[in-house]
Order: C-alpha cells, then structure tokens, then sequence
C-alpha cells in the first residue's frame, strides 16, 4: 500500500471525517426527548457509537467508492491486476484498531450499565421489609379493589418470594435506600395494570411524581410482556414466574408512551398506554382524586372484583386501544 | 489451477460421455449427483423466497396505516411468524449452504462427489416436507409466536399450526445437520491429494466453519422445540411456571441456536464474497489466512454471545455484561473480513459484471449493518431499542443487504457453470439497482422508527410514525418488483442465453476447471492443483492467454 | 433430528454409490465411520440440551424430586450394569471379527443384542410400576422424556446390531479386511452407553442427594 500518497488530500479528508463524525454524533437527532435520569446516559454511549460509527462508515465507503472508481477496468485492458497477497503491519493495525475501539466500548458501556442500575437489581430487597413498604406484600388482599383479581393468583402461582425482584434494573449507584414510589406493574393480554399498593388503587395508565425514585415491580399473568418508556430508555420484560424491576427517577414532566415490545398475541401492537411525569402538587391531586373515586367504587359495586374476567376489567380501557370486549372473549377463548 | 490437463482430455472422449449429462426431469426426482442436489435446493429455496416475500408485501401494506385495516392481526402474526421461519430456514439456509455448497464443495476440492451422496439427497428432501408443513399451517390459523416462538405465547396460540412449525424445524434442522456431516467429512477427507490446506478456496473454509457450527448447535434447538412439542401436545410442564417450568430457559435454549444461526446465514455469504471479489477484480484476496481463521474465530466465539438477545428478558446483570463483551469482540474478526475485502479491489481492474455488482452492494451495506451491530451489542443501548423496528432495521441490513445480495452475487457468477448458460447482463444491473435502491428505502428509515419508539411485530402503531412507514412501505414494493427482472431473466436464460465456456470468468479455482455444465463425475481426469486459487497476475499469469480457457466446441 | 432419523446402516449404501458407474475411477476410502462419529457428536449435544435444561430446572426446584415421586434404584442399577457390560461384550464381538472370526463376532454381536432387549424391557417394566407418568409434575416430565429418547437410541443399536446379525448369514460379508458396519454398530452402542452413565448419575444418583 505504499503507492497511497499521505499528501494534504488524505490529511483533508482525515479531518473532515472526524469534524463529520463529531457533528453526526451530536446532531443526529434519531433519539426521543430525555425524560428519565438514565437516558443520558444511555445516550451518550449512543453518540459516542454514533462518532465512531460515522467514522468507520465513512472511511470505508469512501475507500470503497474510491477504489471501485480509480480501478475499474479500462476498455480492452484484459490483464490482471497488482498481486498483493497481504500486509501484515496493514491487517495487524486493522485487526488491532477494532479491537482496541471494542474494548474501549465494552469497558465504557459496563460503567454505563452500572450507573444505570443495572447490577442492582433485587438490592432493594431491603426496602421491602422496611414497614413502609410493608405494603407492597400486603396489597393483594381481598379489599384491594381490583388487584384483587390478579395479585393473588399471582403470588400463588409463581412460587417466587413476594417482592424479591431478581432481575430488570435496580438502583442506581447500588444504593438500598427505599424507593419513594412503589407501582406494582401487571401485564396482561392486552394492557397494562398499574397497582398502587401504598394508596391502594389500581389505575390504567402510570403516574409518577418528577424527580421522585420510583420502583415498578413487573409482572406478568399469562405471556411474556416487555415494559418500555422510549423517553426513559429503559425496558424489562414481564416474564410470567419471574420477578423483574424496573427503577428510575423521571426528570421531565409530560406525557410518554408505555409500549409493549414482546409479541403478546394479536393486539400486541395496541397493547400501549402512558406514563404521566407530574409536578409533586399535581401528583398528590391525582392520588387523592383517584382514592375517591375507588372508594365510589367500591360502595356502588357490590360485585366480587376478583370475579371480574379480564374482558370485563378491560371495558373502560377498551375503547381507546381499539378492542372491543367481544375480540377479548374471542382470544381468551381460543385453546 | 489448471485446466490444460483437464479441458483435452474431456475434448477427446466428449461424444462417448454425452450421456453423462442430467435431463430436466432428473432434477425432480430422488438424485445423488451433488450439482443435482445443489440446483435442487437453490429452486427450492427461491421458491420459498418468493413466498416469504409475498407475506413481507403483505405485512407492509398493513403497515402503510397506523390501523389494522388491510388483514387480520392475527393473520398479520402468523405471516411475521412464517415470514422470518421461511426466510430464515427454507431460504437463507439451504440457499447459502445446501445451494452453494453442495453444488460447490466437490468441484472446488476436486472430489467428484461428497462423502455421502445419499445422506446428502436424504437431507435435501427433507426440505420440501418442511415448507408444506409451514404453509399447511395456515389452515390451522399459522404459528403466530413469531419466529422465535416463545413460550407461553406459543403454548397457548394455534396449538395445532404451533405444532407443525414445530416439526417443520425440526425437519429442516436434520437437514442441516445431516448436510454439516457430509460437509465436514468432505472437506477434510476428499480434497484431491495435490490440494493443500493454505490452498483450499475461502468458500470451502467458510462451509467447514458453519458446518461444525450448525453440528453444534442445532441439536440444542431440536431439544428446546421438543421440549415445547411435548408442553403443547403431551401435557408436560416444562415452560409452564406455574407448574415448576420455566420461561426463560426456553430462551436460552432457543438463542444457542438462533444466534449461531445468524452465522450459518452469513458465513457461507462471506465464502461466496471472497470467491466472487477476486475474480471480476482479477487480483489475489488479500489476506488469505486472516479471512480463513477469521471463518473459525467467528464460529467459536460466535457459539459464546446468545445472551445478547435477552438482555431485557430474565437475565442477571453479569450475564448482561458478559455477553456485551462477547458481543462486541466478534465484530473484530467481522471487521477483518470487510477490510481485507475492500483491500482487495484495490490496485484490481475491476470488472463491473453483476455479480461484482452485488458483492460490492453487499459490502456497502453490511458495513451499516454491522455497525448498527455494535450499537446493538452493548447492553444499555440494547435495553433502550431491543424488540423495535431498530433491530428489524439492523438485522435486515445484514440478512437482506447481506446474505441475500450474496446469494444474488453468487448465482449471477455460478449461473454458467450451473446451467451452461451466461445471463443477461442488462437485466442483471437492472435488477440490482432496483434491489440497492429497494433495500436501502425500506430498511434504512427503520432505524429511526425504532429509536424513535416503534416496536416490532405490530400490526397497528402510533400514527406518529405514519410517514416514515410509508416510505419503507413503498421499499417494499420496490424490493418487490425487483424479483421480476431477475425471474426473467434466469428462466430466459436457462435456454435461450449464450453459451457459456467451461470457465467464462477466466477464474482460477477447480471448479472452473471443467465444462459448464460439469459431467457426472465432474471430470475425465480428477485436476492437478498447480497455483494457489487466487493467484490473479502472479506466476507470469499477468496476461491470461485466450487458448488457456479454450471453449469446447459444441 | 432423532437419532433415528437416520439409520447408519443405510449410510452402508451411501458409499459411493455413483462410483459404480465408473469404475476406473479412484475409490475414496471408507469414510463412514468418520460420518458417524460426526453425528454422534451432534447427538451428545441433544442430550446436552436435555441434561442443561434438567439441571436448570433441578436448580430451581424446592424439593427434587418433588415430595410423593419417588425414583426406584435397584433396577435401574441392574439395567446399568447390564448395559456397561454390554460395551464390553459387543467389544468382544469385534475383536473376534478383527481375526476373521465370524462365529466368535456373532455370538458375541448375539448377546450384546439380548442384554440391549433385556434393559429395554427392564426399562418397559420401570415405566410401568412407578406410579407416576410423564405428565404428573415436572421431575416425571423430564424423567420420562430423558429416560425414553434414550431408550429410542437403545432400540436403535439394537436394530443396528440385528441388522449386522442379518448381514453376517452370507459367508465373507464380514472379514478382518471388510467390517465397517460391525464397527459402526459398536461405536454407536459405546455412544448410547455414555450417555446411559451421564443420565443415571443425573435422574439417579443425584436424585439421592
């Protein structure tokens, strides 16, 4: 390769390359907006990846456009080209380049792992035998309006220790202080449960405080679910029989979509709802409008919650995923 | 290598062998003949294409609106489903390996037929049972567990369709590894004397590294699906986690396969890329020794990163960690290939036939792929797009813009030593512009879709990625339509194109030693090895002489 | 992918067979038994996909086996021993066809095969007094499951050994020179006893711990 001239035009190039890759890097604009403590982080590997991605694609497209123009064959030139065989200074260097750059990578995205939480999930085992939360053990009881229809089939059936949490994302900087806000999450075919455990109410879309600590304990009835919040940037699967986590601080209030991103059956793509980041003083508004309401609740309806059918339950969050409750009964009763 | 000791002799003695030629019917019965078996899965196989292609249309006009408007969800799960199953298995598989390999395994090492030529017609028959059952199932609604078919989705939907997936797979993956066996026993123990190791051509290396993969990996998928055969049918509980199963664990079983698969579907690609690049660039592979270790590299830690595909699912933090390190270091060997790909044309006189036309497509793509590869690997940035059109995006750019290209590159070089006959190089360029510029409009949007918040495998979606979806939407049908040139275009020539020298490309390995089509048997007299099989401009060959690839006169 | 699927002793057949038209062309060797040795080792990771998720399972249970499944020892113990020494008679059968010995093969090929249809039937006889069936709780699940694919492949040595049993009627089908098929039935028999040793210690042994 020593015909290659590292004149001024390659050193042009070479800058203009970075200068690229570093704008790319920071002006993609592909991701949503940060709304959870996580996402920068988890978005500054993404822009880093993006720099040196940029980097990579460019320089070998660019060698690969360049070769192809400047050694296509002539008209009538018959003969064969240089025999190059190998270069092994060039093949070490290009073998030794990606994976340093690797390296580099896995090293930087474990730390981004860790400040994310995720080696601690299940470290907050503590905060649940604190008499605080003590509830969340408690709140699939019989009083629990509509938990009661799936918490305790739940804890029956899993045989896993209630509230032991083993995989999903923890807290950050591994720290075993309780969370501020405990949402127990079910997921179900095809919606998404929030259980209130400490407030004692059950609601169709998640309401957290901005700022607050907040644990979602994911669980699912009867297939795998995956919980995602694209402007969290964080997702764990609901796995039936297991215990998963998710644990974050919402930075920003707004509205952001909770979609669910494990195929779940036939209305797997309506299987969507929202999580509202509220000021602290609207928040309080909001739990103390939803414990009234629960508490008409359960004056007006007589009927056993618990014998509710999930078609049934679905009926006011029916209309605006596009199901009707027929559809539901269908599926449900499919083998 | 050479082909003065072998063209004269075949010359003599050409009207005595006319009978060693197969007729048409021959290729729809039980044959042994390896190029039989080989053409016999590549029709197959791209009959297959055809019609998970015809379910990726289908799925795309769904996703023109945000609604579930144009099919059923529940069909629209059982065409996802069926579409990765088909494209995966009945297509990219036996393409790659049974396709290329079989027709070119023997005549690259100069055997004149594999090891077991009746394992082999075994193995290749039991592909069409396979696709009957999977199109067979739509009677029973279609699997609709995706291809991944995780319990206990799959427990509880289409019980009936689930089934025969499930023993749709497991007919294919006997195929395969009834193919590695013959494969790996070929290569190392039927190489004609005078071809040693360092000169063994790269796709033969590549078919060794995915067979010894496919043999260590398939088997641990059949026990997974007959673990989930019996949960479904026979009442076992193995899945079940209210009754002492587990999810998870069908998870892993399934990725030890599946990831390594990704390989089974590209490796062989990358032997077609170094076979294909050095002949229409007329120069030497460079770096010879670095793409075959690499082949092994990439086989061996390939068995080792699965874990990369459940990184939301129920796994442990160090298991998340470990596998993003895994993950990340096969990019290494992956990289090595590329850049000594790209090396390779360099100082070449690059002849811009189609085949070279795809091989360089498929290079220009799968850079993006296997970047958007790396993102993918590292566990945080995994969490936020894991399950999105981002993955479909990326995995798209490596299998469509990948393997698929490479399989197109493939056929466009070995069509005339398959059938006798050149293609049309007109409709050749037509039909990869129209697939380049189809690829890159349907998979490159997906990206964003997918950072941006879409998740796959729905029928319906928020109607703020409306626009972006028609966009990939209108790829689709271009993709589509590109299928046309190139359908007419093999037909056509299968009997009406020019007649093709026993070696139209002036190409150096073995099989290009022989007539096109080859006899049964594949020569008169087995070839001597005499130069290495890239040795473009080396050993005075600087100016192929005309006489040297003499066409027998017909 | 059951071991059955494919008989090796149809891969006898498979030999070359398009090298019968041409018969000035150059043999290649015999490559039969590195076919099967191929496969097999494709089959152990089968087994070793049953044995991880058995193991897994194991790990998470509370009480393995759960509380009322009881696993019997002492005919499984016999069966084993049975089996074990069955490798070592089949052993026997090809050393004596090593020195041409056809009778000394087919006796010893004979009694291999009764003490493959004795642990079979042992095996028949196991399933049946043991009070609990494949899909009582999820030991038995993986009990029966491990238990029966490997008494597939017990039957399939024992057709393989039957059938060199039949091909060894015709005088000079076997000889020192000429006994890949004899080889072949063996191999596969030490295969099935290996991977009996792995699943006794696994559903037995460890059961007891």
């Amino acid at each position: 390769m020593k015909q290659i001239p590292v004149s001024l035009l390659t050193l042009t190039a070479g800058v203009a390359v970075t200068l690229i890759s570093l704008w790319v890097g920071q002006n993609h604009g592909l991701l949503p907006e940060q709304a959870s403590e996580q996402a920068p982080l988890v978005d500054g590997l993404f822009n880093v990846m993006m720099v040196i991605g940029t980097a990579l694609f460019l320089v070998v497209e660019g060698a690969l456009l360049y070769f192809l123009i400047v050694f296509r064959k002539r008209e009538g030139d018959e003969e064969d080209g240089i025999p190059i065989e190998e270069n092994l200074p060039l093949e070490a260097f290009w073998t030794a380049i990606p994976a340093i750059i690797v390296i580099g990578l896995g090293i930087y995205s474990v730390a981004v792992f860790q400040e994310m939480g995720g080696l601690s999930p299940g470290h907050t085992m503590m905060a649940h035998h604190s008499p605080k939360s003590t509830l969340v053990a408690q709140a699939p009881s019989n009083d629990s309006p509509i938990g009661g229809d799936v918490m305790p089939l739940l804890a029956d059936a899993e045989g896993v220790e209630e509230g032991e949490a083993k995989y999903g994302i923890g807290a950050a900087n591994q720290s075993s202080k309780p969370a501020d806000l405990v949402v127990n999450v079910t997921g179900i075919q095809f919606a998404w449960l929030f259980n209130y455990p400490e407030e004692n109410f059950m609601a169709g879309e998640l309401h957290v405080p901005v700022g607050a600590d907040v644990l979602l304990n994911l669980s699912a009835q009867d297939v795998i679910h995956s919980f995602w919040v694209p402007q969290f940037r964080l997702k764990q699967d609901a796995i039936p029989g297991e215990r998963t986590e998710l644990r974050f601080v919402a930075t920003k209030p707004g509205t952001y979509p909770v979609v669910c991103t494990e195929l779940c059956g036939s209305y797997h793509g309506g299987m969507r709802s929202q999580v509202v980041v509220h000021t602290p003083e609207e928040f309080g508004e909001w739990i103390e409008q939803n414990r009234v309401a629960q508490k008409d609740t359960n004056q007006t309806i007589a009927s056993n919650p618990a014998a509710m059918t999930p078609s049934e339950f679905l009926e006011p969050y029916s209309q605006e995923m596009g199901i009707t409750g027929d559809t539901i009964a269908q599926l449900h009763s499919h083998p | 290598m050479t082909q003065a000791e072998v063209s004269i002799p075949s010359h003599a003695t050409e009207h005595e062998h006319a009978h060693k030629a197969w007729k048409w019917y021959d290729y729809f019965t039980f044959n042994v003949d390896h190029k039989v078996i080989g053409i016999q899965y590549l029709v197959t196989s791209f009959v297959f294409y055809l019609i998970g292609g015809l379910m990726a249309v289908a799925m795309r006009t769904e996703l023109a609106t945000p609604d579930p408007d144009f099919i059923d969800p529940s069909l629209y799960n059982a065409f996802l489903t069926n579409h990765g199953t088909i494209m995966i298995f009945l297509w990219i598989v036996p393409a790659a390996i049974g396709g290329f390999g079989n027709f070119l395994v023997p005549l690259m090492i100069g055997a004149r037929d594999m090891a077991f030529p009746k394992l082999n017609a075994i193995a290749y028959w039991l592909n069409p049972p396979a696709g009957l059952l999977l199109l067979g199932s739509f009677f029973f609604g279609g699997a609709q567990a995706g291809w991944t078919s995780y319990p206990p989705l799959s427990e509880i939907t289409a019980n009936v369709a689930q089934s025969m997936w499930i023993l749709a797979i497991v007919l294919v993956g006997t195929s395969s590894i009834l193919g590695s066996v013959n494969f790996i026993v070929t290569i190392i123990k039927m190489r004609v004397p005078s071809l040693k190791w360092d000169e063994l051509p790269l796709f033969c290396w590549a078919i060794l590294a995915t067979s010894l993969l496919a043999l260590c990996s398939t088997p641990v998928l059949a026990a997974g699906l007959t673990l989930l055969l019996f949960d479904i049918n026979f009442g076992t509980s193995f899945f079940k986690p209210d009754e002492g199963g587990n999810v998870v664990m069908y998870q892993h079983l399934f990725w030890f396969y599946s990831h390594p698969a990704v390989y089974l579907m590209i490796l062989p690609i990358f032997g077609i890329m170094s076979e294909v690049i050095p002949v229409h660039a007329r120069k030497p592979i460079f770096g010879y020794k670095a793409i075959a270790y690499s082949s092994l590299a990439i086989c061996v830690v390939g068995l080792f990163v699965w874990v990369h595909h459940m990184f939301t699912s129920g796994t442990p933090p160090w298991m998340r960690l470990f596998f993003t390190i895994s993950t990340l270091i096969v990019a290494v060997p992956t990289g090595v290939k590329i850049f000594s790909w790209v090396a390779t044309l360099w100082g070449g006189k690059i002849r811009f036939t189609s085949a070279m036309l795809f091989a360089v497509g498929l290079l220009a793509m799968f850079v993006l792929g296997g970047l958007s590869g790396v993102t993918l690997g590292t566990a945080p940035v995994d969490i936020h797009v894991h399950d999105t059109y981002y993955v479909v995006a990326h995995f798209h750019y490596v299998l469509f813009g990948g393997s698929v290209f490479g399989i197109y590159a493939g056929i466009y070089h070995w069509y005339p030593k398959m059938t006798g006959r050149m293609m049309n190089e007109t409709l050749g360029r037509i039909h990869f512009v129209m697939t380049f510029i189809g690829t890159n409009l349907t998979f490159l949007p997906m990206h964003q879709l997918g950072l941006q918040g879409m998740p796959r495998r729905v029928a319906m979606y928020d109607p703020q990625f409306a626009t972006v979806n028609q966009l990939c939407t209108i790829g689709a049908f271009v993709l589509a339509f590109s299928t046309v040139p190139f359908l007419i275009n093999a037909i056509w020539s299968w009997s009406r194109g020019e007649k093709a020298s026993g070696n139209p490309w002036n190409a150096l390995t073995l099989e290009w030693t022989t007539d096109s089509p080859p006899m049964i048997e594949n020569w008169e007299v087995l070839p001597v090895v005499t130069n290495g099989p890239y040795a473009y401009g080396m050993n005075g060959r600087s100016a192929p002489a005309e006489e040297e690839v003499a066409v027998s006169s017909r | 992918m059951q071991g059955s699927t494919i008989d090796p002793s149809k891969a006898e057949l498979n030999s070359y067979a398009a090298s019968e038209a041409v018969g000035a062309h150059e043999e290649h060797p015999d490559l039969r038994v590195w076919g099967l040795l191929t496969f097999l080792m494709s089959e152990s990771l089968m087994f070793g996909g049953f044995f991880a998720a058995y193991l897994l399972l194991r790990g998470a249970a509370e009480a393995w086996p759960p509380e009322g499944t009881e696993v019997e020892l002492l005919l499984p113990t016999i069966n084993t021993i049975i089996l074990v020494s069955s490798s070592f008679v089949i052993h026997y059968g090809d050393k004596a066809i090593k020195q041409d010995d056809v009778k000394g093969m087919r006796k010893w090929y004979i009694i291999t095969a009764i003490m493959g249809a004795v642990f079979l039937l042992g095996q028949a006889y196991e399933y049946a007094t043991l009070g609990y069936g494949l899909s009582t709780n999820i030991f038995s699940n993986c009990f029966y499951l491990m238990t029966g694919f490997h008494g597939l492949h017990v039957f399939v040595g024992l057709l393989l050994i039957l059938g060199v049993l039949w091909r060894s009627r015709r005088p000079g089908h076997y000889s020192s020179h000429k006994h890949t098929g004899i080889e072949m039935a063996e191999i596969y028999w030490h295969f099935v006893d290996i991977i009996w040793i792995v699943l006794f210690s696994l559903l037995y042994i460890l059961t007891i711990f």
